[in-house]
């Protein structure tokens, strides 16, 4: 599946949809394709993230990745569901494997789709 | 010269060499293998093989310790006037190692039978589902005795389990403080092993007398650790400690006693949130002081936290429930550094014999074991308070402390005198412990009641009514709640069904007795029965490991000798055997590196440096031996790239500790630069660790301690042939040069701290001295029946049969890597990522369809993601290994067909392998191959050997996603 041109992009697999000053994050197409079966996920508690800071995991049969922040903010949402049913981070890593929402004040650097999918060579 | 000596010279032909029987392929056979190859001899091919920097010049010429080599009759014969040096005094020393009978049943159906000691790890669940089932019975009968929700298979020892409760307890609490609380009366061998381990990572160790201790007191910390019962034996009521802990968000650690939670409170029931321990006592000899399986179990919320392995249920492909081993990706293969610990080969045979023991007992079984145990202790104290002394105790399972104020070194002279060891706590107070053994036993109760002046001691203490002596547990404290509930604990009590459910499993199993099992870096060779003859001999298998050095003089005596051997075919001076696996003796060989730069005052030297390309378990054991990791980057042949290491070495030139590589890599190649790679680490004041597992491609033809080593482990249970036993025991031997022998791991209860001359003075790495001395005459036997000459000849044997297992599969799949001459060492990798690429047909399911052909899959993408590792080992014959190459050529042309569309990507044998016989029986046949090609496609040769796996292909991520590690309800399966 291509990168979605809306969303922006981290070179650790992640999106970000912005939408007003909450950022929506989730791992892409590419990251959950490689994982393979995803059967935990981790997140964190609601609160105040620095960028960069390690704010869950993701695991699969074969490996677990970390989770960073993209953006410096405070966590305002964290999906239970992908808590729950992890699966969904397979099945639909851009809608319903969503996973933490951020209050923003300003966005950084973040790569567009074509920057992206240059990165992961498709 | 003997007229025997002379006579073995005069007629060499008429010796009977066992390296001709260890060695699989004979003469006619390594003729053709070397034809293959394009050698003229083993010699030559790993002259070639082995860079010339690092070989050894003249192997044969010198005289070293190793003995000639000596026939299989000549070396039981040997084993026996060694075993006849040890003397088994009646134990009463306790301290977490108690007499137990193993049932006969089980010592000859499990511990002395190939199908459950040669098995490997079952990283192939499909394979392995016999043991899986043993195990999960394992987690079930600790997670019902210690009452909490969820237990590994297995830990180490109940020292290091400890260790890993403590660690469990700092990575899960919410506490900031930095501090581990630990019971004054835990067992001192548990305390000694804190120490050491918590020292390495800076966390504040306070032995408090928890029973004394007012709990609001505890002050701030992360954890709380209690024996129960304590070392001195008294019993007493740890849940206000408990729940003080957890008002501060601090866990409770408690190591319980397996046997005695069948009469006393279980942990979980007073809100422990870990329990840890060993299950030696069921059923599993004292050996010296191993090996025993030690066990955790922690309550639901730590799963993710657990250390080791863990046994899960999962489905297969037609839906049924299957075992497997779930939530893997806590390991340290995967989770390198941030792994929950270092642990991987685990004690399984010895889990399999403790589960078997509560399956044979069952719960009336064992709570009457139990109940005679405590009733001996009870009344043996009330004799002695008959007698006029004091009990310390009035609360106690099996452990009376006895004050004998400056009479203890007089008494435990006298009881040894007598034939019996008690235990001295200290000048004023001595120890009785009771087990399943003394407890029959009452010539050896009444000899050592006597020492204490006791009259009538010799009256049989059995003649009690039941029930007498429970004063001894408190009421609070008596268990009250059921265990072992599941039928698989109530149903095989009699000798045949017990014979008849081990043979069940046995049978779902592939071990070595069934075939090849060619796992790279994994090395599963010939465990021969005479190595294998002298392990359950009563003289090795009964002795204390805290028993007197002049009991144990032929142990001493063994351990003596190979120490010696293990030192001078490594090139090191010392080497310590107390490490009861290569992770542990990885962690030791890095706790004596630190230790080696802090004594001189280098306190900033804590980088490690590991290559890409390592092993998993080494980037864990660096962390736990208080290092930072950094990584070096490999090329792309698969060394380790000279240029990025200069740069990190020089990078972190004054904090560098050690580099560690293994030799010959984990690639399987021999690399080139290791002598230009060692000199820039020693030259920038670091030390190095060379990796021992891969030391059986270099046997008799290179010495780590030559080419710049400092120290290493190896694994007996690789080289050495210690068989597997399923995901072990293991023993991970530590050897160094000199100036590391002061760090090397000591211990508090030594009989001996000498090792081929030098003193070890570090904390120690296991609960006992010597780790698991009753195996190591296993490898002793091995180098004894091999001799110098044989273990070169096994070296050169495996590294031509891995040559010529890449010769014949080269033009079918890519061999990833070779070293000197396109040759590879004793291993290859197949790279199956261009097959994937062009056919879809991936490694699980070559792997998976080997199973149909009656093989044990290869190791599965390590140390590359989506080839195989092949190591055929020596043992292995030319029949042997061409039926294994023309599996793996019949697989490609099978994938071809995938590919040319004959068969569609999603039906075909090699997706829809394993086949099972039910699999192709039940019902209609719809795919589009026959089902003669599913399950004999190796064609009418196969049908006589047939393998039948028990299960479809198991869905991993049903499993991790529905996490289930109990025993299933018997309609699971119908």
């Amino acid at each position: 599946m291509a990168a979605p041109q809306n969303l922006k992009y981290t070179a650790d697999h992640e999106w970000v949809r912005v939408d007003g000053d909450v950022a929506t994050v989730g791992i892409t197409d590419y990251a959950q394709s490689a994982l393979g079966d995803v059967v935990f996920v981790e997140l964190p508690d609601l609160g105040e993230v620095t960028a960069s800071s390690v704010i869950g995991e993701i695991e699969s049969t074969k490996s677990v990745g970390e989770l960073f922040a993209p953006v410096t903010g405070e966590i305002i949402e964290v999906n239970d569901a992908v808590v729950a049913n992890p699966e969904l981070v397979n099945s639909d890593p851009y809608g319903d494997g969503w996973l933490v929402r951020v209050r923003v004040a300003e966005l950084p650097e973040l790569l567009d789709a074509e920057a992206y999918e240059k990165l992961t060579g498709e | 010269m003997t007229i025997a000596d002379a006579v073995r010279t005069a007629l060499p032909s008429a010796r009977e060499l066992f390296a001709d029987r260890h060695i699989g392929a004979d003469g006619d056979e390594q003729r053709t293998m070397l034809e293959a190859v394009g050698y003229p001899s083993l010699e030559a091919l790993v002259r070639a093989a082995v860079p010339e920097s690092i070989q050894l010049d003249e192997r044969a010429a010198a005289p070293g310790s190793i003995p000639q080599a000596a026939t299989e009759r000549e070396v039981l014969a040997e084993l026996r006037r060694i075993a006849s040096a040890n003397t088994v005094n009646r134990s009463f020393l306790g301290l977490g190692y108690y007499g137990t009978v193993t049932p006969a049943v089980i010592q000859r159906n499990v511990l002395e039978n190939p199908s459950w000691y040669t098995a490997y790890t079952p990283y192939q669940p499909e394979i392995s589902q016999g043991r899986l089932e043993a195990l999960i019975n394992f987690q079930q009968l600790v997670c019902d005795l210690t009452g909490l929700d969820i237990a590994n298979a297995s830990m180490l020892d109940e020292g290091t389990a400890v260790v890993e409760g403590m660690l469990l307890a700092r990575r899960a609490s919410k506490s900031k403080s930095n501090r581990f609380v630990v019971d004054a009366d835990a067992f001192p061998q548990t305390l000694a092993l804190l120490e050491g381990r918590a020292a390495a990572l800076g966390i504040d160790l306070d032995v408090l007398p928890l029973a004394e201790t007012d709990p609001a007191a505890l002050g701030d910390c992360f954890g709380v650790f209690v024996q129960y019962p304590g070392a001195s034996g008294r019993l007493w009521d740890p849940a206000s400690v408990v729940a003080a802990a957890h008002e501060q968000g601090a866990l409770a650690v408690v190591a319980a006693d397996l046997l005695a939670l069948a009469l006393v409170k279980a942990p979980g029931e007073y809100g422990a949130d870990i329990a840890v321990g060993t299950s030696q006592r069921f059923g599993v000899p004292m050996g010296f002081g191993g090996p025993h399986a030690g066990y955790m179990a922690v309550r639901t919320g730590l799963e993710r936290q657990l250390p080791g392995r863990l046994v899960g249920v999962s489905q297969d492909a037609a839906g049924k429930p299957a075992y497997r081993l779930t939530l893997q990706t806590r390991e340290q293969h995967i989770r390198r550094e941030k792994a929950t610990s270092n642990i991987c080969t685990a004690q399984v045979l010895l889990a399999v014999m403790a589960s078997m023991y509560a399956v044979y007992h069952g719960p009336r079984g064992i709570r009457a074991i139990a109940q005679k145990v405590h009733l001996t202790a009870a009344l043996a104290a009330e004799r002695l308070r008959g007698a006029g002394l004091e009990v310390v105790h009035e609360h106690f399972f099996d452990t009376l402390a006895v004050r004998v104020p400056g009479r203890a070194d007089e008494l435990v002279a006298a009881a040894h005198e007598a034939g019996v060891l008690i235990r001295r706590s200290d000048a004023d107070t001595v120890g009785l412990s009771f087990d399943e053994v003394s407890a029959s036993d009452a010539e050896a109760v009444g000899a050592a009641l006597a020492v204490f002046g006791v009259s009538d001691a010799a009256v049989p203490l059995t003649a009690a009514a039941p029930g007498e002596g429970d004063d001894a547990i408190p009421q609070p404290l008596v268990r009250e709640s059921d265990y072992l509930t599941h039928p698989v604990f109530n149903s095989y009590h009699s000798e045949t069904a017990m014979m008849r459910y081990l043979k069940l499993l046995a049978d779902r199993d592939y071990a070595l007795d069934r075939g090849m099992i060619p796992l790279g870096s994994c090395t599963m060779k010939l465990n021969a029965a005479t190595e294998m003859a002298a392990v359950t001999w009563p003289e090795f298998a009964e002795l204390h490991p805290f028993a007197p050095a002049s009991d144990v003089a032929g142990y001493l005596a063994l351990i003596g000798q190979l120490e010696t051997w293990l030192a001078e075919l490594t090139g090191y001076d010392t080497v310590s055997l107390q490490p009861n696996a290569g992770s542990q003796g990885e962690l030791a060989g890095l706790l004596a590196i630190r230790g080696y730069h802090r004594s001189r005052g280098d306190d900033r030297r804590t980088v490690c440096l590991i290559p890409q390309s390592a092993h998993g378990t080494n980037a864990a054991s660096a962390v736990l031996a208080g290092l930072r990791v950094v990584v070096v980057a490999t090329d792309e042949n698969g060394n380790v790239d000279l240029a990025d290491l200069r740069a990190k070495v020089e990078q972190h030139r004054d904090e560098l500790a050690a580099l560690m590589i293994t030799y010959p890599s984990t690639h399987g190649v021999y690399e080139h630069d290791v002598v230009a790679i060692t000199d820039a680490v020693h030259e920038a004041g670091g030390q190095v660790y060379v990796d021992g597992a891969n030391l059986n491609a270099l046997l008799g033809y290179a010495e780590f301690g030559r080419f710049g080593g400092d120290v290493s482990h190896l694994n007996l249970h690789k080289t050495f042939c210690i068989p597997h036993g399923g995901g072990g025991p293991g023993v991970g031997p530590v050897a160094a040069k000199a100036h590391l022998a002061p760090f090397l791991p000591g211990h508090p209860m030594a009989q001996s701290n000498e090792h081929v001359g030098l003193a070890h003075g570090g904390a120690p790495v296991s609960a006992a001295p010597f780790g698991s001395p009753s195996i190591l005459p296993i490898s002793w036997a091995y180098v004894r029946l091999m001799g110098a000459d044989g273990l070169a000849r096994a070296t050169g044997s495996a590294v031509l049969a891995a040559n010529y297992v890449a010769e014949r599969l080269r033009g079918h799949y890519p061999v990833l890597y070779a070293g000197e001459n396109g040759l590879v060492a004793h291993e290859c990798i197949l790279d199956l990522r261009p097959l994937t690429g062009e056919t879809g047909v991936t490694v699980d399911d070559v792997a998976k369809r080997l199973i149909d052909y009656g093989f044990h899959a290869p190791t599965m993408s390590f140390p590359v993601a989506g080839t195989l590792m092949v190591e055929p080992t020596e043992s292995e014959d030319l029949g042997e290994l061409d039926r294994f190459c023309d599996a793996m050529i019949a697989i490609e042309r099978e994938a071809r067909r995938v590919f040319d569309g004959e068969w569609p990507a999603d039906d075909n044998p090699l997706r829809g392998a394993p086949h099972t016989a039910e699999s192709v029986i039940a019902g209609e046949w719809t795919h589009p191959y026959s089902r003669e090609s599913a399950v004999y496609p190796a064609g009418q040769a196969q049908v006589r050997a047939k393998y039948w796996p028990p299960v479809r292909r198991i869905d991993q991520a049903w499993g991790d996603r529905n996490l289930f590690c109990a025993c299933p309800p018997p309609e699971a399966f119908a």
